[in-house]
């Protein structure tokens, strides 16, 4: 069975109905537990104090701003290679979940950084590619809603989410390539734990709890997406008949 | 957590924060669902009369 009749809208619709109950449960008791686990089920770290629970919030959102840019990423490029009006619905519907991510990104670690570092701003790599990655979601969303003609946005929006790509890398690896004042990723297969094992477990379920809620509101968006392109083919076909 | 933390405020910010974009982007999210549902269900009715 190929992946690609899921591109087929009614398709899509059909297994997305069937999913979208059971990710919102999943993600409501994941997120209630690790919540719960991360604010009243671990203790202060030794020097950050209270703080150190921003972590739990502010890491799932960083993996989500940058991987939601991924999402559109790839799934712009199939609209553009295979012209699947799907692909390029579900990147215009992720647009504003990866700006939301990135918003609370970056309002949490500038919240992080007052007390620890200082201050709450810095232009480093890490900060300022997140920061120009968020104006990237921005412009795409905005070019979707000043082109009238569905398949031009697309085409167009699509090219400046694939331009983009470079700053979602650079808000990954930027820590990699430069010295900055944000420390190394907090989770990183290649370089082993840099979290204490007694906040480990909750952060591991907060992550998978904003990933659950991510994949739900963005099978909602896409079904929104998918109901106005046909509204919109009604109107057109009333309005030639 | 809260009495006599001095940082209290900023998990509190940050959290606050947090639960405000997210609500926004549920709310905004269903809501939108319901009114595109809601318009296409309207149409399809219009074609079926």
């Amino acid at each position: 069975m190929s992946m690609w009749r899921y591109a087929n809208p009614a398709e899509f619709m059909r297994l997305t109905e069937r999913l979208l109950a059971p990710l919102w449960v999943a993600a409501g008791v994941v997120m209630g537990v690790g919540l719960a686990w991360a604010l009243f089920g671990t203790p202060e770290d030794y020097k950050q104090g209270s703080t150190v629970k921003i972590l739990f919030i502010h890491v799932p959102a960083a993996m989500l701003a940058i991987n939601t840019y991924a999402v559109m990423a790839v799934a712009s490029a199939i609209g553009i290679v295979r012209r699947h009006h799907v692909s390029f619905l579900v990147a215009k519907a992720a647009a504003p979940v990866g700006a939301a991510f990135t918003a609370i990104a970056l309002v949490t670690g500038a919240v992080w950084g007052q007390p620890m570092w200082g201050t709450w701003w810095v232009w480093d790599a890490r900060l300022t590619s997140v920061l120009v990655m968020f104006f990237f979601y921005l412009g795409y969303i905005a070019l979707w809603e000043t082109i009238d003609e569905p398949e031009k946005a697309a085409d167009l929006s699509g090219v400046l989410c694939l331009v983009g790509v470079i700053f979602a890398f650079l808000s990954r690896y930027a820590v990699n390539f430069w010295s900055t004042l944000h420390q190394p990723a907090s989770l990183s297969l290649a370089e082993g734990q840099r979290v204490d094992d007694v906040f480990r477990t909750p952060l591991y379920l907060m992550i998978v709890g904003f990933y659950l809620f991510f994949v739900a509101i963005l099978l909602v968006r896409a079904r929104t997406e998918i109901r106005l392109r046909r509204v919109r083919a009604l109107r057109l076909h009333g309005a030639v008949a | 957590m809260i009495l006599g933390d001095p940082y209290a405020v900023y998990v509190t910010a940050a959290y606050g924060a947090t639960a405000a974009i997210l609500g926004w982007l549920l709310w905004s999210s269903l809501a939108a669902s319901a009114r595109a549902r809601r318009e296409l269900d309207e149409m399809e009715r219009g074609r079926e009369r």
